[in-house]
């Protein structure tokens, strides 16, 4: 990882961003996190790895659909790249062998004209035809293996809401309500596989579900319920985004998914499943939060805040970053937050409630407390 | 300038291309079909899916009177261009004005309809997705009739004032032939409508 | 004369006009005029300063997007700039120009006086002219009643339910809507035009099977654009109707449906792709084999494939929609039909290809750019394959692969073809010589750039950036792509600097250019350049597809060919 860090570090210094980096703090902040979401095959400093590695990478599969369509991908590449050689080499040998040659003999004289060709022309018609039959009946193998992919029993299912600008994660099994981190179980035995099943539903306009190394991207439209399926094999962090353009914000509307083997993801459930932690150190922050508008968009199981607009706080503390992947969890990225949300995401739904500086710490004392 | 023989098939046989009017008119009626074809989907897809007010069946009556007038407005313009074709133009003034005239009556029948749904039933564009649907289609094909009766009263106008000529006919051929097109979308209209919506 | 095709130096050609004009006097001339040709120069002339004015769009939107975290541009301005962006190219560059074009050349190879219907061919440049205006009125319309913002700020396609009157307050969506829909009258009446001009005025002997290839691509194009252009103005009327009346098309609380609007765009999107790229294939058909010193090969199968591909394409559209949760089945059935209109299309590729083959090449500047557009828009419709495939698909939606894709399609193939078609018809038009040396400037610099931008940009969508974001995190290596695209961009603006000032130098110093300066075979080089208001002194008459070829090579003359193909169908 430390090697990764100064790959990363070198290149900002390589190509002059670390002016403009610098300036944001957060950024540096956020870069651990980042960098986490890497580890695995290729996370190493070669310069490779410096380009070509993303947690975002769809040729980095880690999960059951994204491994079929990297399969398919690749044929796919193996076979326009097999045109385009081909291609591209007459069309090279083309212009180079009959190019005007202005010395030679018969340069003025029109070279012979012809027309046309049956026996070519219909060569070149049936060929593409034959190879296009090749790629469409993998094609659909593929298609209906994803999209008709029998649901198993102990498959874990999870609601999806897109929102203007975060995401609502409900997980109607167990009754928890959570935002923009996504935790699911790992699926490491293929003979038991666990998926989890997305339905995917809107709170507003469209949006679209994107999680690369998990799986093809699925859009949200109202009206309607999408349903797809992430199998993720290995334990770790998975990063996407909203991937259909929903408004201002749509650039930070960020997910994170945590892939954790049963036992930390059923440690986690049960402590999603209490209600908000009581802490009476930080009751005065706590009351100011009921007796602001918050509780009008926030809701925080146990309390009188239910307001369904915005994400639910009850385990704030349990996330690592908020406003969907702006800002990591920090309580002081929380009080700058809370005053001025528009600093950070112009344009996001949250105001700033114009608290005193004094209320904002303290609501921050009371929110850092809610684990 | 040349010495290039003749050959069998060019330069005596009359050169013939159809009129530009025509071909013009073609190029028109595809483009409102498609526009119309779009609005159609729209109603069939949604037919059905209103989470509230009225239902077809409840509040549309099937327009028979106003079809017949605007079907048959259709054979008076045939007749008219008929005659016109023969350079009667009594008779093409005649059929002309009864073309228009039944025109009118349709479009008043619409309005007539309209006035019922909007005030009687309080059924408007607002109320749902029937609402949206119906008035848009039917609204945007009693706009068709309104611009192609103006077309034909001027015409009309022009004809009783004796200026139209034989060179008009293939032009006003060419607008009888959207006069057609109206009709026929009529026919999917009513059909969609008034006959399988409700 | 039985065969005879006028050559106008034969007709006394004194210009009309000895004495000298008041500017107001050209400009009035300008402002009225029906000539088709007048016409078609006001199309390019618009298209090119929308193409001004959408490329200082992109080159902004580029600077914010160099880097991660850029603080260059608010949110708020870079989905509006890319909305105009996409706008603007679409609708205010690449249609009129090319349509501009068809103008311009179609009366001229068909042996015509003018279009079809003069009056109509003015009003819809004007209305063109009107629409784009309204749509950039948005600027100055301002923050509207509701302080939404008044500059569109939903992308080009504009997906509902984001352009409803509760997510986007002012009147962005309305001026979106009304000028699309406004310029779309304008194109419907030159497709319109186009098609009445291509049946009914070709000249005495020019059957459809001797027509130019260009103007069989025109015509099919103009086709393809009566059906797919309704219905987006549909689309756009029920949008407004929504807006403004209360109507609920996309309403999703009254039980509307969003994805009935992507289906309604995409039914126009489709196709409009291949009314932008047809043209441009036209352009190649005229092109290439003059340079190549050839005929077309494969006249026939041209023709069918391009006529294939026009209805095929109506059958392609959720290939745009892949990932909307259509089902395997809907999924698989667009798979096909986006697959089978790769075969036409690909013939069209290998036919250009035997036409070179065999050839005397000559790397003038038009012969350049399709070089270059052969070469780019085969690279072009592989990915575009990729794409149709899609579980592929499904990674590779909305990020930034699709706008290398397409970018690739229309800068890469249609913008090559188009400059090609500059340099190969302006002596025509203006009676004068591009310069050769800045046009080989012009034609290398873009290809550096073009490839720059275009090339690497393929690889942040692979590693997962989506479209549409005004800016994203350091860490996924997107930033050094960026960087790299945007370094292409501004040198492909270098590039068109270079081409807008040769266009303009050339016109008052460019060498005198003759009635056929490229040796060509079609009507309109037996004009003067530029060819009188009246175009031909007297119609003309052809008896195969290469009228001057015949003229020039009277003893392996066109005709003979098709003669002999016609006897060999009649003795079968």
């Amino acid at each position: 990882m430390n090697g990764w860090v100064n790959g990363w570090a070198e290149t900002v210094r390589l190509f002059g961003l670390s002016g403009q980096v610098s300036q944001s703090p957060r950024i540096h902040a956020l870069s651990p996190l980042l960098i986490e979401a890497l580890r695995g095959p290729g996370s190493g400093s070669g310069l490779f790895d410096r380009l070509f590695t993303s947690p975002n990478n769809i040729f980095s599969p880690q999960s059951l659909p994204a491994h079929e369509i990297f399969r398919l991908s690749m044929f796919t590449l193996i076979v326009t790249g097999a045109i385009f050689v081909t291609v591209s080499s007459l069309l090279l040998y083309a212009i180079v062998r009959f190019r005007q040659r202005p010395g030679e003999a018969d340069a003025d004289r029109e070279p012979p004209q012809i027309y046309g060709s049956n026996q070519i022309e219909l060569a070149w018609t049936v060929i593409p035809i034959l190879i296009i039959v090749v790629l469409f009946l993998s094609t659909v193998r593929v298609i209906f293996g994803i999209q008709q992919a029998p649901e198993p029993k102990q498959a874990l299912n999870v609601q999806v809401i897109g929102h203007r600008f975060w995401w609502e994660f409900r997980y109607p099994k167990y009754g928890v309500i959570t935002a923009n981190e996504l935790h699911v179980p790992v699926s490491s035995d293929p003979k038991n596989p666990l998926p989890t099943y997305l339905k995917l539903t809107t709170a507003d306009v469209d949006h679209s579900f994107w999680v690369p190394r998990l799986a093809g991207k699925t859009d949200i439209f109202g009206g309607q319920v999408n349903t797809t399926w992430i199998q993720p094999e290995a334990t770790g962090i998975y990063l996407g985004q909203c991937a259909q353009f929903c408004g201002i914000e749509h650039a930070r509307m960020l997910i994170r998914v945590y892939a954790q083997s049963t036992a930390d993801f059923q440690s986690w459930i049960a402590n999603q499943q209490q209600t908000a932690v009581e802490d009476p150190g930080a009751a005065e922050g706590r009351v100011i939060f009921e007796q602001n508008a918050c509780i009008n968009c926030h809701s925080i199981a146990g309390t009188v805040a239910n307001g369904r607009f915005g994400p639910d706080l009850t385990h704030l503390m349990s996330r690592d970053t908020i406003a969907a992947g702006t800002l990591p969890n920090t309580r002081a990225n929380l009080e700058k937050w809370i005053k001025d949300p528009d600093a950070y995401k112009p344009g996001c739904l949250m105001p700033a409630m114009e608290l005193s500086d004094q209320d904002v710490k303290k609501i921050a004392s009371y929110l850092v407390t809610l684990h | 300038m040349t010495t290039i023989p003749f050959t069998y098939d060019i330069n005596d046989d009359p050169w013939v291309l159809p009129y530009r009017g025509t071909v013009g008119m073609w190029c028109l009626i595809l483009a409102e079909s498609a526009m119309f074809l779009i609005f159609v989907v729209a109603y069939i897809f949604y037919l059905g899916k209103s989470l509230s007010g009225p239902t077809p069946k409840d509040v549309l009556e099937l327009p028979i009177f106003d079809t017949i007038c605007l079907l048959s407005s259709s054979l008076t313009i045939h007749l008219s261009v008929h005659q016109f074709q023969r350079r009667s133009r009594g008779g093409f003034v005649g059929w002309l004005a009864a073309t228009v005239l039944l025109g009118i009556i349709f479009l008043l029948g619409t309005a007539r309809e309209w006035s019922d749904l909007i005030f009687k039933h309080d059924f408007t564009i607002h109320t749902s997705l029937f609402g949206a649907t119906f008035y848009s289609l039917v609204g945007l094909h009693a706009t068709h009739v309104a611009i192609g009766l103006l077309m034909l009263s001027i015409v009309l106008v022009l004809g009783i004032l004796g200026k139209v000529g034989e060179e008009q006919a293939h032009r006003f051929h060419a607008l009888s032939m959207y006069w057609h097109f109206v009709d026929a979308v009529w026919v999917v209209v009513f059909l969609v409508v008034y006959v399988i919506g409700r | 004369m039985a065969d005879s095709i006028p050559l106008s130096g034969i007709v006394d050609l004194t210009p009309d006009e000895e004495h000298p004009r008041l500017w107001l006097q050209v400009m009035h001339d300008w402002i009225v005029t029906v000539d088709h040709k007048k016409i078609g120069l006001m199309y390019i002339a618009a298209s090119l300063m929308f193409f001004a004015i959408g490329g200082v769009e992109v080159l902004l939107m580029r600077i914010q997007l160099a880097k991660p975290e850029s603080k260059f541009l608010s949110p708020e301005q870079y989905n509006q700039l890319f909305t105009l962006h996409g706008t603007t190219m679409i609708f205010f560059v690449a249609m009129p120009i090319l349509f501009g074009f068809g103008n311009y050349l179609v009366p001229l190879m068909i042996g015509a006086r003018d279009m079809a219907f003069p009056r109509l061919n003015a009003f819809s440049f004007w209305i063109y002219l009107f629409g784009a205006s309204l749509l950039y009125y948005s600027i100055l319309g301002g923050k509207g009643v509701f302080g939404g913002s008044g500059i569109p700020d939903v992308g080009w396609f504009a997906y509902a339910p984001l352009t409803e009157n509760g997510f986007s307050q002012g009147n962005g969506s309305d001026y979106w809507a009304l000028g699309i829909f406004i310029t779309g009258i304008g194109t419907i009446g030159t497709a319109l035009n186009i098609t009445a001009t291509t049946i009914c005025m070709r000249c005495k002997g020019m059957k459809l099977s001797r027509m130019p290839l260009y103007v069989w691509l025109m015509l099919v194009t103009s086709v393809m654009a009566l059906a797919a252009i309704p219905p987006l103005s549909a689309a756009q009327i029920m949008l407004v109707l929504d807006r403004h009346l209360g109507a609920h098309f996309f309403d999703i609380q009254a039980g509307g449906s969003a994805v009935l609007w992507a289906h309604f765009f995409w039914i126009f999107g489709h196709p409009e792709v291949y009314i932008l790229v047809m043209p441009a294939f036209a352009f190649a058909n005229e092109i290439i084999p003059v340079f190549s010193r050839k005929a077309i090969f494969g006249y026939p199968a041209m023709v069918a494939a391009s006529v294939g591909i026009a209805f095929i394409s109506f059958t392609v559209w959720a290939h745009h929609m892949f990932t909307v949760g259509m089902g395997a089945v809907a999924n698989t059935a667009f798979v096909l039909s986006t697959m089978v209109i790769a075969v036409p299309t690909g013939i069209k590729i290998f036919n250009w290809l035997a036409t070179i083959w065999g050839g005397k090449i000559r790397f003038r500047v038009p012969m350049l750019f399709c070089i270059g557009f052969l070469f780019q828009f085969t690279i072009a419709g592989l990915t575009g394959i990729m794409l149709g495939v899609a579980p592929f698909n499904w990674q590779l939606h909305n990020s930034y692969f699709v706008v290398a894709h397409f970018h690739y399609v229309i800068l890469g193939g249609i913008f090559f073809c188009l400059f090609g078609a500059f340099y190969y018809w302006f002596p025509k038009m203006t009676g004068r010589m591009m310069d050769e040396t800045l046009g080989k400037w012009h034609f290398w610099l873009f290809v550096l750039g073009f490839h720059l931008t275009f090339d690497f940009m393929h690889i942040p969508g692979l590693l997962g950036m989506p479209r549409e974001i005004y800016t994203y995190e350091p860490g996924h290596h997107w930033g050094i792509w960026n960087m790299i695209v945007t370094i292409g961009a501004f040198v492909q603006a270098i590039a068109v600097l270079i081409f807008v000032f040769n266009l303009v130098r050339s016109c008052f110093k460019g060498k005198l250019a003759g009635n056929d300066p490229w040796d060509a075979w079609t009507l309109e080089w037996t004009t003067t350049s530029p060819p009188p208001s009246y175009n031909f002194a007297s119609e003309p008459t052809v008896r195969s597809r290469r009228p001057l070829w015949d003229l020039k090579h009277p003893e392996e003359p066109d005709w003979e060919y098709e003669l002999g193909t016609e006897n060999e169908m009649a003795a079968k």
